[in-house]
């Protein structure tokens, strides 16, 4: 990494306060981002699974598409993505992928409709870092004329998740009750104007806080002064979506890789496969009906030997049944976990296979995914 | 005799006829985490600056460089139980191998510790 290089990454409004708490910089996405603070990303992953932890994830992009009414914008978005747009509810948040024509990933996106009235015609977005231009080129390219993109670039992004995220969180937002997993509204915290989704990418329960660029510090301050919260890095962000089971995109999903090969199938509901009308749909929906060619699989390997993305996935008699996609050591699982793809036939869990690390045939098992069962919060109605 | 350094963040320190090896606490701390050590069998020849353990950590596996020729002469198989070692003490517990020099002059062809703080300073 060369000073010049550096001087070239954009920062986001947490910047300075990652630099006070000790954080080692890293270039990501074009961004400045906290890889791991002094504590290392073991301690800030299981803080995260046992406790809570804040992680700064500005470098997101925050858009909203905005038509005349839901439907408008529902049925234009539904156009480019496999999910169900004019079926959700007011404050209700999906999970969708934005398609190439023949079915590939562009991206992965959160998908949020606004909580009250006034905002019916809107849905708000997040996509990847590394994507953002790509998405937003495309969406400007495919949308039609009366629906019409808006970045929100004014705004950072905030994750704070684990099992004591819920009640720190209430401390600062009173009025925060008990809101069910995928969704999301406005709220105060300590007074500033910031929204809420109940979301996050770690496995566990805990939000997701928008606010104003220039509020964010004050936010993540407030959070980290609580003592159950600590800051936390893209490292452990990693081995807690690796451990469950979360796809990154540009490793474990791509535009090579169609949603069914990725098993992301819950983002296809019902009604989509029915009716079709998103893009790749006649090869998506074949490969729902024949089966893909290959699988997105979990692989447990023996051993302590990490396998990392790239590394070839065999069968016993040594023949080529793909490659990991992600991979690397699950600090709950307390071992070395990957993700890849394998050829459909050999993809069911139990299956025996090695994986090739520097030249020696490591022996793995596929295994179903998540690693570690996501706790998510369910309301029981 | 004292320790001596390489720009790759080895360290390397003669004890008699044998030198013991490991990677830097600068080495370390840029690697985080580490998880998996993969050490080199005893009796294996090696060349100045090949390779010869590579140290997984979290995010990364990093390959490890011989500082001088020699032979391998003890691994650390405490590692493989505790790989935290290297993380907690890489210059005491945390070491890697130990080595025959082909040649125990190569070692004062290295940075001591002086020179090495004033690299790091460099980077």
């Amino acid at each position: 990494m060369t000073d010049a290089a550096t001087d070239r990454l954009l920062e986001t409004p947490l910047a300075a306060l990652h630099r006070e708490l000790g954080a080692r910089m890293v270039p990501f996405a074009g961004y400045s981002m906290p890889v791991q603070f002094p504590t290392g990303i073991i301690a800030e992953h299981n803080q995260v699974r046992n406790a809570a932890g804040l992680f700064d994830v500005s470098h997101m992009g925050q858009a909203a598409i905005t038509g005349p009414d839901h439907e408008t914008t529902a049925r234009a978005l539904e156009a480019l993505t496999p999910g169900d747009f004019v079926g959700l509810g007011r404050g209700r948040e999906r999970y969708t992928l934005l398609l190439t024509e023949n079915g590939g990933i562009i991206d992965d996106m959160m998908v949020t409709r606004p909580s009250e009235a006034a905002g019916d015609g809107t849905l708000m977005l997040v996509v990847n870092a590394a994507r953002k231009e790509i998405d937003y080129a495309d969406l400007r390219a495919r949308l039609p004329g009366n629906v019409r993109l808006e970045t929100m670039t004014e705004r950072a992004l905030l994750a704070l998740q684990g099992p004591k995220a819920p009640a720190v969180l209430a401390r600062h937002v009173p009025d925060l009750g008990e809101p069910a997993f995928m969704t999301a509204r406005p709220a105060a915290f300590d007074g500033i104007p910031v929204h809420v989704f109940r979301s996050g990418y770690t496995g566990e329960d805990g939000f997701e806080i928008s606010v104003a660029a220039e509020r964010a510090e004050q936010v993540a301050r407030a959070l980290l002064a609580e003592p159950e919260v600590k800051p936390i890095g893209l490292g452990a962000r990693d081995s807690l979506r690796l451990e469950a089971g979360l796809c990154l995109y540009g490793h474990d999903i791509d535009v090579t890789t169609t949603p069914v090969e990725a098993d992301l199938l819950f983002a296809i509901p019902k009604r989509r496969r029915e009716e079709g009308g998103f893009p790749g749909a006649s090869h998506i929906l074949r490969q729902i009906n024949e089966g893909p060619p290959r699988k997105r699989v979990g692989l447990r390997l023996d051993g302590r030997v990490p396998a990392r993305e790239g590394a070839a996935i065999k069968d016993a008699a040594g023949r080529h049944l793909g490659s990991v996609t992600s991979g690397g050591f699950g600090p709950t699982v307390g071992g070395p976990i990957a993700m890849g793809y394998v050829d459909a036939p050999h993809a069911e869990p139990g299956r025996a296979v090695t994986i090739e690390v520097r030249g020696k045939e490591l022996p793995a098992t596929i295994v179903p995914l998540p690693f570690v069962p996501h706790r998510y919060f369910r309301k029981t109605v | 005799m004292a320790t001596r350094y390489t720009r790759d963040h080895e360290w390397i320190r003669l004890d008699g006829d044998i030198a013991v090896v490991g990677i830097t606490d600068y080495a370390q701390e840029q690697l985080g985490d580490i998880v998996y050590v993969e050490l080199p069998e005893p009796g294996r020849k090696l060349e100045k600056g090949g390779e010869f353990c590579v140290v997984e950590s979290v995010k990364a596996a990093s390959e490890v460089f011989a500082p001088i020729a020699g032979e391998v002469t003890e691994a650390n198989t405490a590692l493989g139980d505790q790989p935290g070692a290297v993380n907690e003490s890489p210059e005491g517990t945390g070491w890697l191998i130990k080595m025959r020099p082909a040649n125990k002059a190569d070692i004062d062809g290295l940075m001591d510790e002086a020179a090495y703080k004033a690299y790091l300073e460099t980077i």
